[in-house]
C-alpha cells in the first residue's frame, strides 16, 4: 500500500488545465474541417409546411444543407423512449428545436446560411402548463400519450397500510412545493466533431458524459455496424447530467458529415445550451407525513406532477426518483406514490445533478421541520428517532447496508453549536437542518442487451514500466481518472506517476455506463481495483520465479514486491514487469464490476436500487436582510458519509460544488417562461451562485468503510446537493418564522413575505421547542 | 515593440505581440480577440463559455490588463501586447497562481481555469499582497459552475504568498 488511497492527491490533470493545454471538443480542428450551424425554431409546437434552402444554398462555402426527413430514425438515451429526432421530422415540440442545418467552409457562412434557410409552420395548440396536459388535449405533443393527454409516464406505487397509517395518526403534516426549471449551466457549451472517413468509419469527438450511449445512438440513427463507429470524449468541461444523453447536434454534425465525407464541427452557442437544457424538471409536489404521539413516524405519500418538456429524455427513470427516493434515510412503515411526467411545448428536462430526488427532498425535509415544531420536539431529534439503521431493507426492498446518517446528524449538531443556536438567534438569523440519501449508481443498467458487466477496466503493462488504464468512465471533471490513478497505484504499490490513464476512446476503452447516476467511484473503482489484483497477481509470479519464494508471499510496497521476513528476496517493480513479459511480450489485465442481484419483483422495482447509498445530513446557518429579503447563507456544515473518501480533496469539491449548484436552485436560479417562450437563456439572465455569495463549507467526512465499495467507498457526486436545499429554508424559518414552499426564494419574494407578515401582525422567531411542548 | 519603431504596417494585416511574439493577422474590423487567438493562431487555452462578456473564461492579458478576449475587436489589440494562459509558464515552470491552482485542486472541469489563472496573475503582477476584498473584486465576474470559488480564492492567496517569498 502506498498511501494514495485516503491522501489529498491533487486531479491528475491539473498541469494540462492550468496551462491552457487541457483539450475540450471545441479546441480540436481536423484538416478541412467544415462548420456547422443548426437552424432553429421560432415556434413552440407547429407543423412544418416547407423549408427553403434555396437562398441558403447561394451563400459562398456552403457544403451541405440538411433536414430531418434525410435521417429520421428515433433516438433517446433509454431504449424504451426513443423519441427524438437528430431534427424535427413533420412538426416542431418545442422553440429552439432543431429544423434544419448548415455545413459551410467557415463558421461565418454557416450562420450566413442558416440565416437564409425559410421555414414555414402551421402553429398548433402550445402546451406550457403541465396541468394542462394531464387531460383534455386537442393536439398531442408526442402520439404515444394516452387518450386526451401528453402524459409521458406515470408511476403509482403503494407499500405498507397507508390510509390506515394517515386514519390513525396522531400528526399529519402536508407540504405543497413548486419548483421551477434550472439547468445545467456547465461552462463548456456543448461542441462535436464527426468525421466519415474514406475507411467507411465515423469517428466523433464530443463532450460527453456517456461515451457509449452516444455510440450507440449513432449507430442506430445511420444504421451502421457498432464496430464501424467511434467515439472520443477529449477533456469535458462540465456535465452535471447536461452532457448524458446523445444529444441532437452530435447526430447533426454525423449525418453532415456523412453527406459531405468532410469533418464537420459543430459548437453550441451559449443561448443553444440553454435550450437545449434536459435540466431539472418544473415541478408540483405535494408531500404528506403521518406519524405517531412520538414523532415516529407512520406514513408517507408523494404527489407529483412533472414538466417533462419536450421529449422523454430520463424522464421515466425522473418520475420513479421523484417517489422512490423518498423512502430514505428515515423508516418509513407505509408509503404512496402517485407521480406523473407529461410532455409541455418547454425545451426538455432530463436529468440533472441527484436526478430526480431535489424537490421531493426539499418538501420532505420541510415537513420533517413543521412536524417537529408540532410535536414540541426539536427538528434534529425527530429525525434521530426515524433514522433508518445500517444493514437493513426499506419496504420498498431497497438494501441498504453501510448508513452512517445518524453519525452524520450528530457531527453536524456538534460542530454547528446547534443547541445553543437553534430559536436562540436574533431576529433575523436562523439556523436549519436538512438531510438525505442518494445511490451509488444505479443498480439496472439502462441497457441490457448484450449483457455485459457496468465497468470494465483494463491495465497495459508497458516495457518502460508505465501502467495505462483504459477505461469507458468519463472524467467530467469530477477526477474520475484521479481515482482511477489512485486505485491502481494503492493495489500494485507503485507511485501514482507510473499511472496514465487514457481518455476515453470507444476503440481502446472497454464499456462503461458513463458517468451519471453517482456510480463511477463505485462501479469503474471496483473493476479498476479487480484489474490491478490481476495484474499484481501476475507479478507475484513472476517475483516467485525470480526468488523461488512462493508467490503468495509477496506483498506490493515502494515501487517493489517484497516478501516479509525474506529482505534479500525484493523485487522492484520494473524488474517484475520484464519478468511476467518474458514469453508473453506483453502484460495487460482486465477487472469488471456488476452489482449484485437486487430489488423486488414488482413494476418498477430496480428504479432506486444501489449496491450502496450515500447519506448527509447538513446544517446551514443564514442570516436574512429583513429590510430586502435577501438571504445570506454564511456557513455549511456538511456532514457526509461516502464510505471511506478515497481523495478528500475530491470529496471535499464535490460536496462545495453542491452546495454551489443546490444553493443556486434555492435562491435564484430559474428557467423563466412566458408561457412556452424561455426568457432568460443567457448567463446574464441566469444568475448562478458566485463568488461572493457562497458560504463557508466546513465537510465533515464521518462514514465507515462500505462493504462492497472499492477500499470501502461509496459515491460523492449527487448526493452531496438535495440537503442543503431544506436546510437553508428551515433556517430562514428559524430565522424570520415564515415557510417558503415555492421556489426560489428570491429577495423579491422572500420581501414580499415580510411586509405580509409584518401587516399580519408582526415578525417574530418560532417558539423554541420547550416553549411549544409544555 | 514600442510605438515609435512600428513602420506602418500593411492595410490587409495588423500586427501585435502576442506571449513575446510579434505576430500579423488579418485585419478585420468586426473580428474578436478570442476567434483570432482560438482560430487564427491555436492558440485555445482562451475559452468560450458564452461569447457575451458574462462567464469571463476568455480572460487575456492586454498590456497587463485582464479584457474579455470575446468582446475585445481585433483593432483594439494592434501594437499592444496580448498576454494568453499559454504565455504565463516560463519553459515550462508554472507561475504562482497555475501552481497554486494545481496543488489545491482550484478546478474541477478546468473550463473556467485559464480565465481565472490570468485574472489571477494580472491581480498579483498589479498588487502582489492584495486583502481578501481585492481577491474577490478582482474575480467577482468569473463564472465557475463547478462551484470551486472557496478553493480558488484560497489560491490565490497562496499564490500571493509564494510571490511575495519569491526573490
Amino acid at each position: 500500500m502506498t498511501g494514495t488511497i485516503g491522501g489529498r492527491v491533487p486531479l491528475v490533470d491539473g498541469p494540462q488545465k492550468v496551462t491552457g493545454r487541457a483539450q475540450y471538443a471545441g479546441d480540436l480542428q481536423r484538416p478541412g474541417m467544415l462548420h456547422a450551424k443548426i437552424v432553429r425554431s421560432t415556434e413552440a409546437h407547429a407543423r412544418i409546411l416547407s423549408i427553403d434552402f434555396s437562398a441558403a444554398r447561394e451563400v459562398p462555402g456552403v457544403a451541405a444543407l440538411l433536414s430531418g426527413e434525410r435521417y429520421p430514425r428515433t433516438f433517446g438515451v433509454l431504449p424504451i423512449t426513443q423519441d427524438e429526432t437528430l431534427l424535427a421530422v413533420g412538426k416542431v415540440r418545442y422553440r429552439g428545436e432543431g429544423v434544419a442545418a448548415v455545413a459551410a467552409t467557415t463558421v461565418e457562412a454557416a450562420e450566413r446560411a442558416a440565416r437564409l434557410v425559410k421555414v414555414e409552420y402551421e402553429p398548433l395548440p402550445e402546451y406550457d402548463d403541465p396541468r394542462d396536459s394531464t387531460g383534455g388535449v386537442t393536439v398531442k405533443i408526442h402520439d404515444e400519450s394516452p387518450g386526451s393527454t401528453n402524459l409521458q409516464k406515470e408511476v403509482r406505487q403503494e407499500f405498507g397500510p397507508v390510509d390506515e397509517a394517515f386514519h390513525s395518526a396522531a400528526h399529519t403534516v402536508e407540504v405543497s412545493g413548486t419548483f421551477q426549471g434550472v439547468t445545467h449551466a456547465a461552462l463548456e457549451p456543448h461542441a462535436v466533431i464527426a468525421e466519415y472517413g474514406p475507411d467507411g468509419r465515423l469517428t466523433v469527438w464530443a463532450s460527453t458524459q456517456v461515451p457509449h450511449y452516444l455510440h450507440r445512438a449513432l449507430a442506430r440513427v445511420f444504421d451502421l455496424p457498432a464496430h464501424r463507429v467511434r467515439v472520443i470524449k477529449p477533456e469535458v468541461g462540465g456535465g452535471f447530467g447536461g452532457k448524458g444523453d446523445p444529444m441532437p447536434h452530435e447526430l447533426v454534425a454525423a449525418a453532415l458529415s456523412l453527406e459531405t465525407r468532410r469533418p464537420v464541427k459543430l459548437v453550441l452557442s451559449r443561448e443553444e445550451v440553454f435550450y437545449l437544457n434536459h435540466g431539472r424538471h418544473p415541478t408540483r409536489n405535494k408531500v404528506r407525513l403521518a406519524a405517531g404521539a412520538d414523532g415516529t413516524l407512520t406514513g408517507l405519500e408523494v404527489e407529483a406532477l412533472i414538466d417533462g418538456g419536450a421529449s422523454s429524455s430520463f424522464g421515466t427513470v425522473t418520475t420513479y426518483y421523484n417517489g422512490v427516493l423518498s423512502v430514505g434515510p428515515y423508516r418509513i412503515p407505509a408509503f404512496r406514490y402517485h407521480g406523473q411526467r407529461v410532455y409541455t411545448n418547454h425545451p426538455p428536462s432530463g436529468a440533472m445533478r441527484a436526478h430526480g430526488s431535489v424537490n421531493t427532498r426539499y418538501s420532505l425535509e420541510v415537513a420533517m421541520d413543521i412536524l417537529a415544531e408540532r410535536l414540541g420536539m426539536d427538528p434534529t431529534e425527530l429525525r434521530l428517532r426515524n433514522f433508518l439503521p445500517p444493514n437493513t431493507t426499506t419496504l420498498n426492498e431497497f438494501r441498504i447496508t453501510s448508513n452512517s446518517v445518524r453519525e452524520c446528524l450528530l457531527a453536524a449538531r456538534e460542530r454547528s453549536g446547534w443547541a445553543k443556536k437553534f430559536r436562540s438567534l436574533p431576529l433575523g438569523q436562523g439556523i436549519g437542518v436538512g438531510c438525505g440519501f442518494f445511490i451509488s449508481g444505479s443498480n439496472s443498467p439502462i441497457h441490457f442487451t448484450p449483457k455485459f458487466p457496468q465497468s470494465t477496466v483494463h491495465l497495459k503493462v508497458d516495457v518502460d514500466g508505465g501502467v495505462t488504464v483504459h477505461s469507458g468512465a468519463a472524467d467530467i471533471g469530477q477526477g474520475s481518472q484521479t481515482v482511477l490513478a489512485q486505485v491502481v497505484a494503492e493495489v500494485l504499490g507503485v507511485p501514482i506517476e507510473r499511472i496514465h490513464v487514457s481518455e476515453v476512446d470507444t476503440d481502446t476503452s472497454p464499456v462503461d455506463l458513463g458517468s451519471y447516476s453517482s456510480r463511477v467511484t463505485f462501479m469503474m473503482g471496483n473493476a479498476a481495483e479487480r484489474a490491478a489484483r490481476s495484474l499484481l497477481e501476475q507479478l507475484k509470479k513472476a517475483a516467485s520465479d525470480l526468488t523461488g519464494l512462493p508467490a503468495p508471499s509477496f506483498v506490493p510496497a515502494g515501487d517493489a514486491l517484497s516478501a516479509p521476513g525474506h529482505p534479500e528476496a525484493t523485487i522492484d517493480f520494473l524488474t517484475a514487469v520484464h519478468k511476467a513479459m518474458e514469453h508473453s511480450g506483453a502484460l495487460q489485465s482486465s477487472g469488471s464490476y456488476e452489482s449484485p442481484p437486487l430489488g423486488g419483483s414488482f413494476k418498477g422495482a430496480k428504479a432506486g436500487t444501489s449496491p450502496a447509498y450515500s447519506f448527509s445530513a447538513y446544517v446551514a446557518q443564514v442570516d436574512v436582510d429583513l429590510d430586502t429579503g435577501r438571504i445570506g447563507v454564511g456557513k455549511v456544515w456538511a456532514a457526509f458519509d461516502c464510505g471511506t473518501p478515497l481523495n478528500p480533496l475530491l470529496v471535499e469539491g464535490q460536496i462545495e460544488g453542491s452546495i454551489h449548484m443546490g444553493l443556486g436552485q434555492l435562491l435564484g436560479e430559474e428557467l423563466r417562461y412566458r408561457k412556452t417562450r424561455l426568457m432568460n437563456p443567457s448567463l446574464l439572465d441566469y444568475k448562478t451562485v458566485s463568488a461572493t455569495e457562497m458560504p463557508e463549507v466546513e465537510c465533515l467526512l464521518v462514514g465507515k468503510a462500505d462493504p462492497e465499495g472499492p477500499f470501502g467507498a461509496k459515491e460523492a457526486g449527487e448526493g452531496p446537493l438535495p440537503p442543503i436545499l431544506p436546510a437553508v429554508a428551515n433556517a430562514v424559518y428559524d430565522a424570520i418564522g415564515i415557510r417558503f414552499t415555492d421556489l426560489p426564494l428570491t429577495p423579491d419574494r422572500v420581501w414580499r413575505a415580510l411586509r405580509d407578515a409584518e401587516k399580519a401582525g408582526g415578525l417574530r422567531k418560532p417558539r423554541p421547542p420547550e416553549a411549544h411542548a409544555r | 515593440m514600442t510605438k515609435g519603431d512600428s513602420r506602418a504596417p500593411p492595410t490587409t494585416t495588423l500586427r501585435l505581440t502576442i506571449n513575446g511574439k510579434v505576430t500579423e493577422v488579418p485585419r478585420a474590423p468586426d473580428r474578436k480577440l478570442l476567434e483570432v487567438l482560438r482560430i487564427e493562431l491555436g492558440l485555445t487555452g482562451a475559452k468560450y463559455g458564452c461569447g457575451e462578456g458574462e462567464c469571463a473564461a476568455c480572460t487575456v492579458l492586454l498590456d497587463e490588463v485582464p479584457v474579455l478576449a470575446c468582446q475585445t475587436p481585433i483593432g483594439q489589440a494592434e501594437g499592444r501586447k496580448v498576454t494568453t494562459v499559454e504565455g504565463l509558464a516560463v519553459h515550462g515552470r508554472l507561475n504562482p497562481a497555475q501552481r497554486a491552482f494545481a496543488e489545491l485542486g482550484a478546478f474541477q472541469c478546468g473550463y473556467c481555469t485559464p480565465g481565472m489563472v490570468v485574472g489571477a496573475t494580472a491581480l498579483l503582477r498589479s498588487n502582489p499582497h492584495p486583502s481578501e476584498e481585492q481577491i474577490r473584486e478582482a474575480l467577482n465576474g468569473h463564472l465557475c459552475r463547478c462551484g470551486g470559488y472557496t478553493r480558488i480564492l484560497r489560491a490565490v492567496r497562496r499564490a500571493a504568498e509564494a510571490s511575495g517569498d519569491a526573490p
